[in-house]
C-alpha cells in the first residue's frame, strides 16, 4: 500500500460554543479519490478549510510529504501543493483566465511589474494539460460555471498540486459538464495527485471515489473502501444514533383535522406535498438536510411562497396565508435556526415572547407591560427558563434556554397547530428531554403538532405518524409498527438512488 | 459592576471625553457656561435635534435617511413662500404634508421595493435640491410681514424664559420616546432592526414598519423646517445643506447603532446636544465656523468605530 501524501493527526478545532472538529485523523494517498461525507455541520468544510490554511487548528498536526507543516493561508497552501476548489468559486470575474490561475502569485520582475508573457505562457500550458477549450485571455466573468471551475483546476497544474480538494464541485453543473469534470479528476488521479471529494450526492461518491471517510459531529466515524461498502451503511454512519433516550409519546386520542395540505409545490424545492394533521396528533417529518422539509413548513406558515397547492384549515379551504394571518389563525412555527429566525437576540425574554402577538399584548397600540410581565413570568417558571430577568438579552442565554423562549413566544397565544423544526438541535440533553415531554403534553392538550427532525430516534420516539421526505418528495408514510429506523433509511436511500438513476 | 476608571472610560468614554472638553472650553472662554449661551446652543440644536428624532426611527431599523438635508431646504422654502401667499396656517399644513409625502416616497422605495436605503435617500437628497430650485426659481424668499406674524413664535418665541423651539424639540423627543418605548410600532421597529428575519417569522410586516419610519422622518423634518423658517424669517436655497450629516452624527454620537435594533430617543437628544456644545465651544475658542465640518467627520468615524468595535469585540478588521 502506498504511503499517504497528506496525513491529518488528531486535529481539534473549536469555535465559540461548538467543537467543530474533535481529534480528527485521516489520510490521503497519491492517486486516490477520497470522499468526505457527513451531514451539514459534521465538520467537513472546517476540516478542508483547516487544510487550506483558512483556519488554524487548536491542536493536532498536519503531516505533508513526511513532514509536519503549518499552513499559513490559502496562498501558502497552494504554493505547498495543496489546492482547495471552493463550493463558491474563488475567482475574480474581471480578470483574465491567466491572471486568475495565478491569482495572488503573479510572476513579477524586481520592480513589481507583471511579467505578462511568462504568465500567459504558463497559463496556456496548464490549460492545455487539462484539455480546456478556451484560452488564457478570456475574461473569467464571461465563462460558464463549468469553465470557471476548470480555471480553478488549472491552478492544480500551474502549482503542481499534490493534493486537490473539491468541495461540492457538481452543485451547479449539468450532466455533461459533470462527466467532463470526472474525466479531469481521473486524469489528475492517474498522475498521482491525491484528491479529496466532498459531496452530498451519494451516487457521485460511489461512482468516483476509492475510499470514504464519514464525519459526524466533528468526529470521524470511520474510513471504508468504497468497493466494500454500500449506501445503507454510509447513511447509517452519517446519521448515527444518539444514546438511547427515553421518549414519551402522547396518548393516541385524535380529534378533528386541523390542517390539510394538498399538492403543495415549489419549483426546485419540493413537489406535490400532501398530508394532514389532527388535534392531539404528533406528525413527524423526517429527511436529510436538503430534503425540503423546512421549506415545506415555512411555505405553509407563510414566510415563503408556493407555486401551487391548497390548504384546508379546520376543514375549510383557505388561501395560502401570510405569516400574520397564519399566526392569527392559530399556527405557530418554531423555526430551524434559533438565532437567525427565532429570536431577536438583543431583546430580552419579555419582548421576544410578545413579538408575534403585539396586538394581543396591547390596547390601542399601546403595549401592556403588566400583561407582558405576567406572561413572561408564567413561562419562565412553566418551562424553568434560566434568565436573570425579563430584559436580559437572550443572546446571553444557553441554547436550551433560548429555545425555551422560542417555545414560550408561540405557546403564549394558545396555538391550534405548532410546527417544530429541529426543536432540539444544538441544545443540551436535559433541555432535550424537557422539550420531548412538552411535545407530548401539547398533543394531549389537543394541539396538532408537526415535528421535523433529522434525528431518527427523536422523530420516531415522539411521533404517531412519520412522513419521509427526500429531494423534495414525500416518499413514504409510516405508522405503528412500520415506524422503524430500517424503514426510514430504506425509504430515503431507495428514493435517492432512484433520483440518481433518472 | 466595574467602577474602575478604565471601566468607566470603556463604557462612557465618549461622555467622559465630552466633559473634559466642556471643562477645557469653560476655562478658556468665560461666555461658554452662561445661561444665555447655553440657551443659544439649545435653540440651534432644536432644529437638527427635531430632524434627528425622526432619523432615529429610521436608523433603529438598520437603515439611513440622508435626504433630510435637502428636505429641510425644500420645506423651509415652502413654508416661507406659502406664508406670504396662503397665510401661516395653510403654510404649516402644506409643509407638514409635503414632508409626510416625501417620507412616504422614500418609505415605498426602501420598504416595499427593497432598494438600498443609502442610495435611495442620497438620490433623494440630490432630487430635492433640484426641486428647491424649480420651486424658488433660484431666488431666496423672505417673509414679507416679519414683524407682525404669529408664525414668529416657533423660532423666536419664549415661554417662561425657555425658547419655544427648545420646548418643541423636547416635546417632540418625549412623544418620540413614548412611541418607541410603549407602542406596538416601537416594538416592531426594534424587532426589525434587531433581527429582520426573526421579525418576519413572527408575522411582523417589515415593509410597513420601514415605511412608517421614513414617514416619521419626513414629518419631523417638516416641523424642523417650520422652526427654521420662523427663526430666519426667510429661506435660502442652501439653508439645509449638510444637515443630513450633522443629524446622522448626532444620532450615532448618542450611541444608536447604525446596525439597527439598539438605541433610543434620549440617546439622540444627548448626542445632538453634545454635538451642539462641541461646535459652539470651538467657535468660542476662536476656530472658524467651518471647523464644524471637520468635527462632524471625526464624530461620525469615532462613533461608528466604537459601535462596531464593541459589537465584534476588537478594534481592527
Amino acid at each position: 500500500m502506498t504511503d499517504a501524501i497528506l496525513k491529518v493527526k488528531d486535529i481539534t478545532k473549536t469555535f465559540p460554543g461548538v467543537k467543530a472538529l474533535d481529534k480528527v485523523s485521516f489520510d490521503i494517498r497519491p492517486g486516490e479519490v477520497h470522499a468526505l461525507v457527513g451531514e451539514n455541520g459534521a465538520g467537513k468544510s472546517t476540516l478542508m478549510k483547516t487544510l487550506a490554511g483558512l483556519h488554524q487548528p487548536d491542536s493536532g498536526e498536519i503531516v505533508y510529504q513526511g513532514k509536519t507543516i503549518q499552513v499559513a493561508g490559502p496562498l501558502d497552501a497552494r504554493q505547498k501543493g495543496i489546492l482547495l476548489i471552493h463550493q463558491e468559486l474563488s475567482l475574480s470575474p474581471e480578470l483574465s483566465v491567466a491572471e486568475n490561475i495565478y491569482l495572488g502569485a503573479w510572476p513579477t520582475n524586481r520592480f513589481g511589474v507583471l511579467k505578462k508573457r511568462e504568465l500567459r505562457r504558463n497559463a496556456t500550458a496548464a490549460l492545455e494539460a487539462l484539455g480546456c477549450g478556451f484560452g488564457p485571455d478570456a475574461r473569467v466573468g464571461t465563462l460558464s460555471v463549468a469553465m470557471q471551475q476548470m480555471v480553478e483546476i488549472a491552478r492544480a497544474e500551474a502549482f503542481s498540486a499534490n493534493v486537490v480538494i473539491f468541495d461540492e464541485p457538481t452543485a451547479s453543473l449539468t450532466d455533461t459538464e459533470k462527466d467532463q469534470l470526472f474525466h479531469t479528476i481521473r486524469s489528475l488521479k492517474e498522475r498521482g495527485v491525491g484528491i479529496v471529494y466532498i459531496s452530498h450526492k451519494m451516487d457521485e461518491i460511489f461512482d468516483i471515489t476509492d475510499r470514504i471517510t464519514v464525519l459526524r459531529d466533528g468526529q470521524v466515524q470511520g474510513t471504508l473502501d468504497t468497493s466494500e461498502t454500500d449506501l445503507n451503511q454510509i447513511t447509517r454512519m452519517m446519521i448515527g444514533r444518539t444514546l438511547d433516550t427515553f421518549f414519551v409519546k402522547a396518548k393516541e386520542e385524535f380529534g378533528a383535522e386541523v390542517l390539510r395540505v394538498e399538492g403543495l409545490s415549489k419549483q426546485g424545492l419540493f413537489r406535490d406535498v400532501s398530508f394532514s394533521v389532527h388535534e392531539g396528533e404528533v406528525l413527524g417529518l423526517y429527511g436529510l438536510v436538503g430534503a425540503g422539509r423546512s421549506e415545506v413548513v415555512e411555505t405553509i406558515f407563510g414566510v415563503r411562497k408556493a407555486d401551487a397547492g391548497t390548504l384546508y384549515w379546520k376543514e375549510g379551504e383557505i388561501d395560502l396565508p401570510a405569516a400574520r394571518q397564519s399566526i392569527d389563525m392559530g399556527m405557530a412555527l418554531v423555526p430551524e435556526s434559533r438565532k437567525e429566525q427565532g429570536l431577536v437576540l438583543m431583546m430580552g425574554g419579555r419582548e421576544n415572547t410578545s413579538l408575534p402577538h403585539l396586538r394581543l399584548f396591547s390596547e390601542l397600540s399601546v403595549m401592556n407591560r403588566t400583561k407582558e410581565m405576567a406572561v413572561f413570568e408564567k413561562y419562565r417558571s412553566a418551562l424553568s427558563i434560566k434568565t436573570t430577568g425579563p430584559d436580559q438579552p437572550v443572546s446571553l442565554l444557553s441554547g436550551g434556554n433560548q429555545q425555551k423562549f422560542v417555545l414560550a413566544k408561540w405557546l403564549c397565544a394558545d396555538p391550534k397547530l405548532i410546527i417544530l423544526d429541529e426543536p432540539t438541535r444544538g441544545i443540551d440533553v436535559g433541555s432535550k428531554s424537557a422539550i420531548h415531554e412538552l411535545i407530548a403534553d401539547l398533543a394531549e392538550q389537543g394541539l396538532a403538532v408537526i415535528v421535523i427532525s433529522s434525528e431518527m430516534p427523536e422523530v420516531l420516539g415522539v411521533s404517531h405518524r412519520v412522513l419521509a421526505m427526500s429531494e423534495g418528495d414525500v416518499v413514504a408514510e409510516f405508522t405503528g409498527d412500520e415506524m422503524t429506523e430500517e424503514n426510514l433509511i430504506d425509504a430515503v436511500s431507495h428514493h435517492t438512488q432512484q433520483v440518481a438513476a433518472e | 459592576m466595574d467602577i474602575s476608571l478604565s471601566g468607566l472610560l470603556r463604557r462612557h468614554g465618549l461622555i467622559v471625553a465630552f466633559l473634559v472638553f466642556l471643562a477645557g472650553v469653560a476655562l478658556n472662554a468665560d461666555a461658554f457656561l452662561t445661561a444665555g449661551n447655553i440657551l443659544d446652543v439649545l435653540r440651534q440644536v432644536s432644529i437638527t435635534g427635531m430632524m434627528a428624532l425622526g432619523v432615529t426611527f429610521v436608523v433603529l431599523t438598520g437603515r439611513l435617511d440622508l435626504s433630510v438635508g435637502s428636505l429641510l431646504t425644500l420645506l423651509t422654502v415652502i413654508v416661507v413662500d406659502q406664508h406670504n401667499s396662503a397665510g401661516p396656517f395653510a403654510a404649516i399644513v402644506m409643509t407638514l404634508g409635503a414632508g409626510l409625502a416625501i417620507g412616504a416616497f422614500n418609505g415605498i422605495l426602501v420598504g416595499f421595493i427593497g432598494l438600498n436605503a443609502l442610495i435611495v435617500t442620497l438620490a433623494m437628497l440630490s432630487f430635492l435640491q433640484g426641486l428647491v430650485l424649480f420651486y424658488s426659481g433660484g431666488s431666496n424668499v423672505n417673509i414679507a410681514n416679519a414683524q407682525d406674524t404669529w408664525f414668529a413664535v416657533f423660532g423666536r418665541g419664549d415661554f417662561l424664559g425657555i425658547p419655544v423651539p427648545v420646548i418643541l424639540f423636547l416635546l417632540g423627543a418625549l412623544v418620540a420616546g413614548l412611541v418607541l418605548q410603549f407602542t406596538t410600532l416601537g416594538r416592531r421597529i426594534y424587532g426589525v432592526g434587531g433581527n429582520e428575519t426573526a421579525s418576519i417569522f413572527s408575522g411582523i410586516d417589515a415593509r410597513w414598519t420601514v415605511f412608517w419610519t421614513y414617514v416619521i422622518s419626513g414629518f419631523t423634518t417638516g416641523v424642523a423646517a417650520i422652526i427654521m423658517g420662523s427663526r430666519v424669517m426667510g429661506a435660502q436655497n442652501t439653508i439645509g445643506q449638510g444637515y443630513e450629516l450633522t443629524v446622522l452624527a448626532g444620532v450615532i454620537l448618542g450611541g444608536t447603532s447604525l446596525l439597527g435594533g439598539s438605541g433610543s430617543v434620549w440617546r439622540t437628544v444627548l448626542g445632538i446636544s453634545m454635538l451642539g456644545f462641541i461646535q459652539n465651544g470651538l467657535l468660542l475658542l476662536g476656530f472658524a465656523y467651518y471647523v464644524q465640518w471637520l468635527v462632524t467627520w471625526a464624530v461620525i468615524i469615532i462613533a461608528v468605530w466604537i459601535d462596531l468595535g464593541a459589537k465584534r469585540g476588537r478594534i481592527f478588521a
